[in-house]
């Protein structure tokens, strides 16, 4: 994977990369969600991306999430959490 | 990499008020949750920077315009979201039932791509409706029908350009 992306500390429970968007408040929610219960992760606002990198990151949210909404979350390259699904998200992560 | 766009809190005041006079003028609302609220306000405004126009915060522009059109703010999927979920795709705009603390607001499913192959199937007329002294123009955004032979500038409901104007009839 070519595209730059971000670290964010914490325990390590499984390869975690978030597709989100800078200007999205369900993608923030996501991020923050995801720190609350102390989950290292990797991230890419792919707006932010150049637009090599962008489409590159769409291919990729598509394998896992046919309608390429935002955030997408990719577990261990096999899992997808689609959206901020709280419940989910805690359901997977939850301590 | 797209460099950073810094909007100023003045500024995002400013365009929040606008935003939340249009609205209540419309019979729409804002999320009352005030920080989510700016938040979104800001993010329009750093797409508009961006793009030139104001694309959904919670969805990827093309940077495209003529693309972009349904996804503009307020997006061609407002009145629909609001009326199944209570909130449109972001959750700028809410429900009285929202404001009014009987239901709450999450995260919804979006139907850009699902409305777009219903548009396909839908636009088909009777043959009689073609007889029509005038075309009907229908603002995509929320509705408002007129005949004419033209769409006009601004629509006069809801304040969309014209360019989100469709032939409906």
């Amino acid at each position: 994977m070519s595209i730059k992306t971000k670290h964010v500390d914490g325990d390590d429970k499984g390869k975690v990369m978030l597709f989100a968007l800078s200007t999205c408040m369900w993608c923030r929610k996501t991020k923050a969600l995801l720190q609350d219960l102390n989950v290292e992760y990797d991230y890419a606002d792919v707006d932010l991306l150049d637009s090599e990198e962008q489409d590159e990151a769409i291919s990729l949210i598509k394998k896992f999430n046919s309608s390429g909404g935002f955030p997408t979350m990719v577990i261990n390259d096999s899992n997808c959490i689609r959206g901020f699904d709280e419940d989910k998200i805690k359901e997977v992560f939850g301590k | 990499m797209s460099e950073e766009i810094i909007i100023d809190k003045d500024t995002v005041e400013k365009a929040y008020l606008k935003l939340k006079i249009d609205a209540e003028e419309g019979g729409y609302h804002l999320n009352n949750d005030l920080y989510f609220a700016k938040e979104l306000t800001k993010s329009l405004l750093i797409n508009e920077k961006r793009y030139g126009y104001p694309s959904c915060p919670c969805r990827l522009a093309s940077g495209k315009k003529e693309e972009d059109l349904d996804i503009i703010c307020p997006c061609d999927y407002r009145d629909e979201d609001l009326n199944d979920y209570g909130a449109c795709y972001c959750a700028l705009y809410v429900t009285s039932e929202i404001i009014e603390g009987k239901k709450s607001f999450t995260a919804i499913p979006e139907r850009r791509n699902i409305n777009k192959a219903q548009v396909l199937k839908d636009n088909i007329l009777p043959s009689d409706l073609t007889k029509l002294s005038y075309p009907v123009y229908r603002c995509k955004v929320c509705g408002y029908l007129c005949a004419r032979e033209h769409p006009p500038e601004i629509c006069p409901v809801c304040k969309a350009k014209k360019e989100r104007f469709e032939k409906f009839l």
